[in-house]
């Protein structure tokens, strides 16, 4: 372990990859904090840039950086204006709101950076310890048992999306996975499902299919409803520094939030949103009576939960991506579309292929980490000023930035008119509630599943390695459970509220 | 019949589709000697189809039971919502995909920054005109010679 952090210190701290954690805080902090925009589109539109410069350490530490800015910027839009611009923060303006209310705006600024600190660089050191032991197993995995843990991981992705979304969860990735099967797949050198265009030739492209899911959705959602943001100020900053009595009290809460927020990050489709709000009710429950009734009125520890549980769980995210190429997200599995375009196929053999690579991007977390403590902290006043841009110079832009993204991925023009025709799309299924991360995801994974899918079966000559392989078995088994079990609870939760008895 | 059903028929729809082609037209182009593979390019949209329909059929009949929550905006009343808006800018989205070729870089940019800011109701050109410009100037700029990516910027009848 030592020698690779060796390695990741060694790449890391290149001038240019430090210019990039810095770039790529900045850029997503100032993103971060508009309203409406969250991660997952920033990164979306970063993509060219950071395809286009060829290394990939490079362009990961880039992306990661936007990644973590992009939640920091979230949670000081949820603590100044109440309007977090991304869901991970919505749990941050319970008591960051009411902070800023009263006065103490610099204060709870400083308690969420150090919070998020303290949450991303224990999540970092979680993810190095653990990473490498899973992929040490993760090693021993045969096509098939990919195949089962890619199902197993899109259908923990449905599993975790709530009360009655598991369908449309569930039918949302199969979209996805139809979508990736429109092309010429590599196993067969034969055009499926392109309705004799000769744009689809080539299927379609990610970037497109990610802008057209998260970024002009949230856009179209701006031009909608105006006025989503209430921006009533929540005073100015001042006043940065906290107590030592109020660091002795969040200490322990962030102990615990690191190591909560970073195992809830590990399993796919749980993520910074799950944890931020798992974490404050953890805390809240947990809390003396006295301090209980604090909470939601401006409470250190209110305010330090959530956000040291995001950012644990934003670093935790990572472990599958990295250690088995596994998305858990739709920040990572973007992030993985970007690291195969730039011809890094994350996964188990990561660590040995490209151990530059892995390390790297260890190492840039804990720099971007300390970079959002040091710079970003002193310059969120100046940074605020960017949510004074007035919406009708700011949309235009947003849009401008998706399409420039989806044309030159593709340099093409075609790919504007796919991506405004899915954009759409993706809006009516917004309306109607449907998860448009699985989409995203099963997409990003249908290529691979397809693959690993067709590579058993024909080791085997037929489906026979479902049952002459254990643990694809098993993995298989554990993905139908994990379907069916939550339908199976609501249902008896419904039967209990009817005043039926159940069995046990 | 709430809109997420209907959603649901028209994928169901999809599937349907899908799954024609892939049980029935796919396999008639197929060679010879591929027919003896255990996997056809086939059989994986075959399962999908299976899946896709089960699912929405699914949440067509309404098996799955969803507390009702408020929305974040509710479709129903669309028309209370900046919805003109709405469709200008993606008309403009389409105009702007169709001219990039046509009318180059330069003028297609300037233009929908400026057009899209006069949708969303702002009248003050001596700001929106030197914003569009200087804006479409730089990132010209850092995707042509920082990024190395070809964008034709001017209208293509001056060559290039």
């Amino acid at each position: 372990m030592l020698e690779g952090l060796l390695i990741g210190l060694h790449t890391a701290f290149s001038i240019k990859n430090l210019l990039m954690v810095i770039g790529g805080c900045l850029i997503g902090t100032f993103i971060g904090m508009l309203p409406g925009l969250g991660p997952m589109s920033i990164i979306a539109i970063m993509i060219p840039v950071a395809i286009s410069m060829g290394d990939a350490s490079a362009a990961l530490i880039l992306l990661a950086g936007v990644y973590y800015g992009a939640i920091f910027g979230g949670s000081t839009s949820s603590i100044l204006l109440n309007a977090p611009g991304v869901a991970g923060t919505v749990a941050s303006s319970f008591d960051g709101y009411p902070m800023a209310k009263k006065g103490k705006a610099g204060k709870a600024l400083t308690v969420a950076a150090i919070a998020s600190f303290c949450g991303g660089t224990i999540g970092a050191l979680l993810l190095m310890i653990f990473a490498p032991m899973l992929s040490s197993v993760a090693l021993l995995f045969h096509s098939s048992e990919y195949f089962a843990l890619m199902v197993v991981g899109l259908s923990a992705i449905a599993a975790f999306a709530g009360t009655g979304q598991v369908t449309k969860a569930l039918m949302m990735t199969v979209l996805g996975l139809i979508l990736a099967t429109v092309g010429e797949g590599a196993l067969f050198n034969m055009p499926r499902f392109t309705m004799g265009l000769m744009d689809l030739q080539s299927g379609f492209g990610f970037i497109t299919l990610a802008m057209a899911m998260f970024a002009l959705p949230e856009a179209l959602f701006l031009v909608l409803k105006p006025n989503r943001a209430s921006t009533d100020d929540g005073g100015e900053i001042k006043d940065l520094r906290i107590t030592a009595k109020e660091a002795k009290s969040i200490a322990p809460v962030i102990g615990r939030q690191s190591l909560q927020g970073f195992f809830i990050g590990v399993l796919p489709g749980a993520g910074a949103t799950i944890a931020s709000f798992l974490g404050y009710a953890v805390e809240r429950n947990i809390a003396t009576k006295s301090e209980q009734d604090e909470f939601g009125k401006g409470s250190v520890k209110g305010l330090a939960a959530p956000e040291t549980a995001n950012n644990a769980a934003c670093t935790g995210s990572f472990v599958p991506l990295l250690t088995l190429g596994i998305p858990g997200s739709g920040t990572t599995a973007i992030l993985l579309g970007a690291l195969i375009a730039l011809n890094v196929s994350p996964g188990p053999r990561l660590m040995i292929d490209n151990p530059q690579v892995f390390w790297a991007v260890i190492v840039s977390m804990y720099i971007g980490n300390f970079i959002l403590l040091i710079l970003n902290l002193p310059l969120i006043p100046y940074i605020a000023k960017v949510l004074l841009i007035p919406r009708n110079y700011l949309i235009p832009f947003i849009l401008f930035f998706t399409l420039m993204g989806a044309y030159i991925g593709q340099n093409n023009a075609t790919e504007l008119l796919l991506l405004v025709g899915f954009g759409i799309c993706a809006t009516a299924l917004k309306f109607a509630d449907y998860p448009l991360a699985p989409l995203l995801i099963g997409f990003i994974l249908g290529g691979m599943l397809e693959d690993n899918f067709s590579r058993s079966m024909q080791l085997y000559d037929g489906v026979a390695f479902v049952w002459e392989r254990p643990m694809t078995l098993g993995l298989l088994v554990l993905a139908v459970i994990l379907v069916i079990l939550p339908s199976y609870r609501a249902r008896r939760a419904r039967a209990r509220a009817a005043g039926v008895a159940d069995g046990d | 019949m709430a809109l997420d059903r209907w959603i649901a028929l028209v994928l169901l729809g999809i599937c349907l589709i899908y799954g024609y082609t892939a049980w029935f037209t796919m396999d008639g182009s197929l060679a010879p000697f591929m027919r003896r593979n255990p996997i056809w390019p086939s059989t994986f949209p075959k399962v999908l189809s299976v899946l896709g329909i089960v699912a929405s059929m699914i949440i067509l009949l309404g098996f799955e039971k969803a507390e009702p929550k408020t929305p974040d905006i509710d479709y129903r009343k669309l028309g209370e919502y900046k919805l003109g808006q709405a469709i200008g800018l993606l008309v403009l989205m389409v105009a702007y995909a169709l001219c990039l070729r046509p009318l180059g870089f330069l003028f297609s940019t300037a233009a929908f920054l400026v057009l899209g800011s006069f949708i969303l109701g702002e009248r003050k050109w001596h700001i929106m005109i030197p914003v569009a410009v200087t804006a479409t100037m730089i990132v010209w700029y850092l995707v042509q010679q920082v990024l190395g990516i070809f964008l034709r910027p001017l209208p293509s009848m001056f060559g290039v």
